[in-house]
């Protein structure tokens, strides 16, 4: 099949040179013979194969270069870093052409130079992004107003629960009635203390709820002054998670350890995880098969806890995660950028066609609507649409608090309050820990200390 | 040829000296010692003197701040803390390493034990260090993760009810670090003493046999004694690879000396500043542990020194 596209593509384009002047070609051939990406894992380039070079739209004699980099121990921006301060004196084949980001550390590249305007210098008109959330591009604008990146994701977060375990502790596993029962903190404490009382844990580990308490806070990490300010809702957080632990409603585990995997597998005895789009389709997926996928397991009911899944909203509204692709300064392959990026963040076709093939949720307003309103199934989910849940708090992520340091903040609150969790120091050490490791990451900052 | 050019000759030929010689063959050292070690050494004390870090991708200075980093380390950071943190860990590791390595050096080296397959077992116990270090440490994180098989054996055995999170108690973890540092360490200590051992001359040990001494006599009285000046080299570099103790405690505890930073040695904190970049803080951290080494090293060099006296 492959085969046959590519010859297909191969004759359409000696055709289209023989016969027409074919402008986008002559415009590629000016332009750089090498496409480099910098990224961390292998997501957007599943994307990219799938959904623009499977379609035959990467131009004659151009070849994509992956850096692949992970993000462990701040490697990938590191990486990236050195590279793009570098990028003036680099060859034109060894600049970075495209880059991407995460929302946490976003505003660290996206008020900086080295990024491109979206619209002025690669192009995309207000037309093309007019579907896009309105959530996505206000973390890629600049303080200036300029838009330096674009996401085929949006990544708006709910409550993903077992239904077995929500049958035995509230009787019912239906989405609106499990909903009904979780709609707050506080009867999200109640159904908890339910849940322990036959034997189950309400979460995982203790970061599990951290995102929907961090993404309604009052105010950004660090204010004008660059004073680092810890929020009332993460004292909220860090209360809640203290009692849960000392409660015995959660295992004690840390995100993407093995012991949270295997809560969410076929053993698992944990009522819930909030995740936000990526995670459902992508982790939770995975990790809820008896047999994975590479060991020849099947996507299907009767495969582990296939099936035994459902969403709801949740307490709070939150989002978690997305990946934003950037145009680097200097790039010589701005159509091409161009390209990709009107393909896999603009295309309501294309975009679909993610949201259909893979479950994940994409970054087109109108699409997705039609989707919610569909009877679209997630068999994963026992049937449920989960796309109409995404659809309705998607629109509601207010994005208005970020700042250029979220993601040490974010790393250093959690790795402070293990400590305080696991019962080693008092609250007030754990924020001076806090504070002492913010110190270190960002010297110019300012702690009350 | 006149008589001029005879004598000329002569003199060259009189004058001939190999001394050049030396000092080329030492060039390479002096070269490559300069450039890899004198250079960024001064160059760090140079730096530590400057306000110079990232701050995302914007340059903060330099700026010239005089000994204001060093302040902020004694004043601000938990020095201290680190350095104690340190010290524990590499006690903890060598008293075990030294006792091990002292009893297993007297064995292979008795001449009256005369124990078999030497070679084997010394091979065996200097293997560990052959193991990166890293790579230790990854494998000691699986082992004794919160569901690992450490964690299983012992619960299938019956000595445990639920899982002991050896990576959330601060001697948990301190002791796994102190176990990889002995296990690594203890066959080149072994060896090391070996060598000092067999240089004991053995009439000694003979002429102590034949007055009827005991074993444990022999090895209190003739070889520790003998021993004391290879003791003290082992220890001292060992105080001082303790002191740059790295790679085991960053792998184990994901670079952030959990829990409670009570598993953060020196190195790591020095790490810490490679995040922003900050080349005055790590520069006066670096200053201030050269200095550490520095009179370590001078120990070691006058004890040794000591015994021509």
């Amino acid at each position: 099949m492959k085969k046959k596209v590519m010859s297909v593509v191969l004759a359409a384009s000696m055709l289209a040179g023989m016969t027409m002047s074919a402008v986008p070609a002559a415009a590629a051939e000016e332009e750089g013979k090498v496409l480099n990406i910098y990224c961390w894992n292998e997501e957007f380039q599943s994307r990219y194969m799938d959904y623009f070079d499977a379609k035959g739209l990467l131009p004659e004699g151009v070849t994509v270069n992956w850096v692949i980099t992970p993000n462990e121990n701040n490697g990938y921006q590191d990486k990236l870093d050195e590279t793009l301060l570098n990028q003036e004196n680099a060859d034109a084949d060894d600049k970075i052409d495209i880059f991407l980001i995460e929302a946490d550390y976003a505003l660290k590249y996206v008020d900086s130079e080295y990024t491109l305007d979206v619209k002025n210098d690669i192009g995309l008109t207000d037309e093309d992004l007019k579907d896009q959330y309105k959530y996505t591009q206000d973390i890629a604008t600049d303080s200036n107003g300029a838009l330096k990146g674009v996401t085929w994701q949006a990544t708006p977060g709910l409550f993903a629960y077992r239904r077995s375990i929500a049958k035995d502790v509230l009787g019912t596993d239906d989405p609106d009635e499990v909903q009904a029962a979780l709609a707050d903190w506080t009867k999200f404490e109640e159904v908890a203390a339910k849940a322990a009382e036959k034997g189950y844990k309400m979460l995982s580990g203790y970061d599990d709820a951290y995102r929907t308490f961090s993404n309604n806070v009052s105010g950004p990490w660090v204010d004008e002054d660059l004073n680092v300010v810890v929020d009332e809702n993460l004292m909220n957080w860090v209360d809640q998670t203290k009692s849960f632990t000392d409660n015995g409603y959660n295992n004690k585990t840390a995100l993407w350890a093995d012991g949270w995997n295997a809560d969410q597998g076929p053993d698992g005895k944990v009522f819930g995880f909030f995740y936000s789009t990526w995670g459902i389709n992508f982790t939770l997926l995975g990790n809820s098969l008896e047999t994975p996928v590479d060991a020849g397991g099947k996507e299907e009911v009767g495969n582990g806890a296939f099936g035994d899944w459902a969403v709801c909203e949740g307490p709070q509204n939150y989002y978690w995660g997305g990946t934003w692709i950037c145009a680097a300064k200097d790039t010589d392959n701005p159509t091409l950028i161009h390209d990709i990026m009107y393909t896999l963040t603009c295309d309501p076709v294309t975009m679909k066609a993610i949201t259909e093939d893979t479950q994940d949720y994409t970054n087109n307003q109108t699409a997705m609507g039609e989707l919610a309103d569909s009877d679209f199934q997630s068999a994963f989910l026992g049937g449920q649409n989960h796309i109409k849940l995404f659809a309705e708090a998607a629109p509601k992520i207010d994005m208005s608090n970020i700042s250029p340091y979220d993601q040490g903040c974010n790393e250093e609150f959690q790795a402070a309050f293990k400590d305080y969790f696991d019962g080693n120091v008092e609250k007030e050490e754990a924020l001076s820990n806090f504070y002492t490791a913010i110190t270190e990451k960002y010297p110019e900052l300012n702690t009350p200390e | 040829m006149t008589a001029s050019g005879m004598k000329h000759t002569r003199r060259r030929k009189k004058g001939v000296s190999y001394v050049k010689w030396g000092y080329i063959f030492l060039i390479p050292f002096f070269l490559i010692y300069t450039i890899f070690s004198l250079a960024p050494l001064l160059s760090t004390f140079y730096n530590s003197f400057f306000e110079n870090f990232m701050s995302g991708l914007k340059q903060i200075g330099p700026t010239f701040v005089g000994f204001e980093n060093y302040v902020k380390i004694f004043t601000e950071g938990d020095l201290l803390k680190y350095a104690e943190n340190t010290l524990i860990i590499w006690i903890m590791g060598f008293v075990p390493q030294i006792i091990v390595s002292l009893l297993l050096a007297s064995w292979f080296t008795d001449i009256r034990l005369r124990l078999k397959a030497q070679g084997f077992f010394k091979t065996i116990i200097y293997m560990p260090n052959l193991i990166m270090a890293s790579a230790f440490a990854m494998l000691f994180f699986a082992l004794f993760s919160d569901y690992g098989p450490v964690n299983s054996i012992l619960q299938s055995m019956g000595l445990l009810d639920s899982p002991f999170r050896f990576l959330s108690s601060v001697w948990g973890t301190r002791g796994l670090i102190a176990l990889m540092n002995f296990l690594m360490w203890f066959g080149n200590t072994t060896i090391l003493l070996m060598a000092g051992i067999m240089g004991i001359d053995t009439t000694l040990y003979e002429a102590a046999e034949v007055d009827g001494a005991k074993p444990s006599q022999t090895f209190w009285k003739i070889t520790i004694p003998l021993l004391k000046p290879i003791l003290l080299y082992v220890m001292i570099t060992s105080m001082i690879g303790g002191i740059q103790m790295f790679d085991v405690p960053q792998i184990l505890t994901n670079a952030k000396g959990t829990p409670n930073r009570t598993t953060m040695t020196l190195i790591m904190y020095l790490n810490k500043h490679l995040y922003s970049k900050n080349y005055g803080m790590a520069g006066a951290l670096s200053v201030i542990l050269f200095i550490i080494t520095a009179i370590l090293s001078l120990v070691v060099f006058f004890s040794l020194t000591k015994k021509d006296d």
